[in-house]
C-alpha cells in the first residue's frame, strides 16, 4: 500500500499548488539562459546539485521526526530550512507549496505529526512532504526522491509550458536527469538519519548557489509572470 | 544527455490555429480550407471542448470531405492536449497523414484563455485567433497566445464600431509585446478567403522542406 500512496505523492494530478511554480525556470526562460531541451537537462544538473541535496535531506528529515516516538520541535528544523535559503522569494514560494501540501495531507493521510506540523505555522516544503510521507506509510529514502521528483518535475512541466518545448522529449531529459538523482537522494537520505540522530540541524547539506537565489528575488520583482516562483 | 528526436516521416507542414472561444478558430480553419484545398492535399484535427461542434462544421459545411477530418476529445482540458500531453493529437495527425499524405495538417484548439499556446513538439507554427469584439485591450494584456504566437490574427475587424474597439490600438499594443512577430487584423465575414493569413501562410509553405 505504501509504494501506491507515494506514487499519489508523486502524481502531479494530487492538488498541492506546484501547477503555479516553475522552480526557477521562468526567470531562467525571460533572461535567455533556458531556450530549449538542451538547456534544461543543464539546469536540471543544476538543481539537483545545488538545492537538490538540500530539499531531499530536508524531505527524509521530516519523515524521520514525523515517524519517531519523540516530540518534535519543528521550528527549530524549519529555522534550518530557512537558513539554507537566501532568497525571501524562494522561502515565501516554499512555505506557499508547504502549506498547499500540508492542506491536502491533512485530509488525505489524517496524522497527529501533521497536526504538530500544521500548528508551527506555515513549515517549508520539503519538511512538510517528509512528514506527509510519513503519515503515508513510507520512509525516509522514499521522502527525500520524492523532494527530487518535484524538483525536476515542476521545472520540466513549466519549460514545457513556457516554451512549448515537445513533452515527450523533455519527459526523456527528466528520465535521463533522475538517474543523478537516486544518488543525490541516497546521500542526502543518510545526511539526514545522521543529523536526526544527533538532533544537530548543522548536519543538513548547505549546498544552494547564488544564480537560482538572484533569480528568484527578480522574478518575485517582476509586474508580468506566469508562474509564483 | 542526447535530446529525442520526435522522429517525424513526412514533410508535411503542421499549423496550430488556437485563441478563445468564440474569437473565429473553426472560422479560419474553413476559410483556409476553401481557399487552399484546390491547390493542396489538406487535413484538419479538431479539439472540441465536449462536443464534435466544430468537426460537424466543417463537415456540414463541405470544406473538406469527411475522412479529412478527425476530432479529438481532449477531457475538459484543451490545453493539456495540445501542450503538455500532445499524444491524442500526435495519434490523430500521424493517422491522417498515414492515410492521405497531406501538404498541410491544421490543428484547431479548443476555445481557451490567452496562455494556451501549443507545443512545438505537435506543430511547426501555431497562429492566435483573437476577436474584436473580446475587447480592445486583449492584445496589450498580452499573454504567450498574443507574445508568442507565430501569427497574431485579430478577427471581426468589422464589428469594431458597434463594440467601441479602437483597431489602431490593438495593432499598436500587438505590435508592443510582439516584436518581429506578424499580427493581421480581418473581418473574416467580409474576407472569406481570409488572404492575409493564407499569404502567411504560403510563407510558411516556402519555407518548409519542398517535396
Amino acid at each position: 500500500m505504501t509504494v501506491l500512496a507515494s506514487l499519489l505523492l508523486a502524481d502531479s494530478r494530487l492538488p498541492t499548488g506546484g501547477h503555479a511554480h516553475s522552480g526557477g525556470v521562468e526567470a531562467a526562460v525571460e533572461r535567455g539562459l533556458l531556450r530549449d531541451e538542451a538547456d534544461l537537462a543543464l539546469f536540471l544538473a543544476g538543481r539537483l546539485l545545488g538545492t537538490g541535496p538540500v530539499v531531499a535531506a530536508v524531505a527524509a528529515v521530516g519523515c524521520l521526526l514525523a515517524a519517531g516516538a519523540a516530540p518534535v520541535d519543528w521550528a527549530r528544523w524549519d529555522t534550518a530550512v530557512s537558513a539554507r535559503t537566501p532568497s525571501a522569494a524562494a522561502r515565501e514560494a516554499s512555505r506557499a507549496q508547504g502549506a498547499a501540501l500540508l492542506r491536502t495531507g491533512r485530509r488525505v493521510w489524517p496524522s497527529t505529526a501533521l497536526e504538530a506540523l500544521s500548528r508551527t505555522g506555515r513549515p517549508h516544503h520539503p519538511l512538510v512532504l517528509g512528514a506527509v510521507v510519513a503519515a503515508a506509510g513510507d520512509g525516509a529514502g522514499a521522502a527525500a526522491l520524492l523532494a527530487l521528483h518535484h524538483l525536476l518535475g515542476g521545472a520540466c512541466a513549466a519549460a514545457v509550458r513556457l516554451l512549448g518545448l515537445d513533452p515527450i522529449a523533455v519527459a526523456a531529459v527528466q528520465a535521463y536527469a533522475s538517474r543523478s538523482a537516486e544518488q543525490v537522494a541516497l546521500g542526502a537520505a543518510r545526511l539526514a538519519r545522521e543529523a536526526v540522530a544527533q538532533q544537530e540541524t548543522r548536519l543538513l547539506p548547505s549546498t544552494g548557489t547564488p544564480l537560482p537565489e538572484v533569480l528568484a528575488e527578480l522574478h518575485a520583482r517582476t509586474e508580468v509572470a506566469l508562474f509564483a516562483s | 544527455m542526447p535530446i529525442p528526436a520526435a522522429g517525424r516521416r513526412c514533410r508535411a507542414l503542421r499549423i496550430g490555429v488556437g485563441g478563445p472561444v468564440g474569437s473565429g478558430k473553426t472560422a479560419l480553419v474553413a476559410a483556409l480550407c476553401r481557399t487552399l484545398r484546390d491547390e493542396l492535399s489538406l487535413v484538419v484535427v479538431t479539439n472540441d471542448i465536449y462536443t464534435t461542434e466544430d468537426a460537424d462544421f466543417l463537415r456540414t459545411n463541405g470544406v473538406l470531405p469527411d475522412e479529412r477530418i478527425t476530432a479529438v476529445r481532449t477531457g475538459c482540458c484543451p490545453h493539456t492536449a495540445i501542450r503538455d500531453d500532445i499524444t491524442a493529437n500526435l495519434d490523430a495527425v500521424e493517422e491522417l497523414i498515414a492515410r492521405h499524405d497531406p501538404d498541410l495538417v491544421l490543428v484547431e484548439s479548443g476555445g481557451d484563455n490567452l496562455t494556451a499556446t501549443f507545443s512545438y513538439g505537435l506543430i511547426d507554427a501555431q497562429i492566435f485567433v483573437l476577436d474584436v469584439a473580446g475587447g480592445d485591450k486583449v492584445p496589450r494584456k498580452g499573454g504567450p497566445g498574443v507574445t508568442r504566437s507565430d501569427l497574431l490574427v485579430i478577427n471581426k475587424v468589422d464589428l469594431a464600431p458597434l463594440v467601441g474597439a479602437d483597431l489602431d490600438v490593438m495593432r499598436r499594443d500587438a505590435a508592443a509585446v510582439r516584436g518581429d512577430l506578424p499580427t493581421v487584423l480581418i473581418s473574416l465575414r467580409d474576407q472569406p478567403d481570409a488572404e492575409p493569413v493564407v499569404s502567411w501562410l504560403r510563407g510558411q509553405l516556402r519555407r518548409a522542406t519542398p517535396r
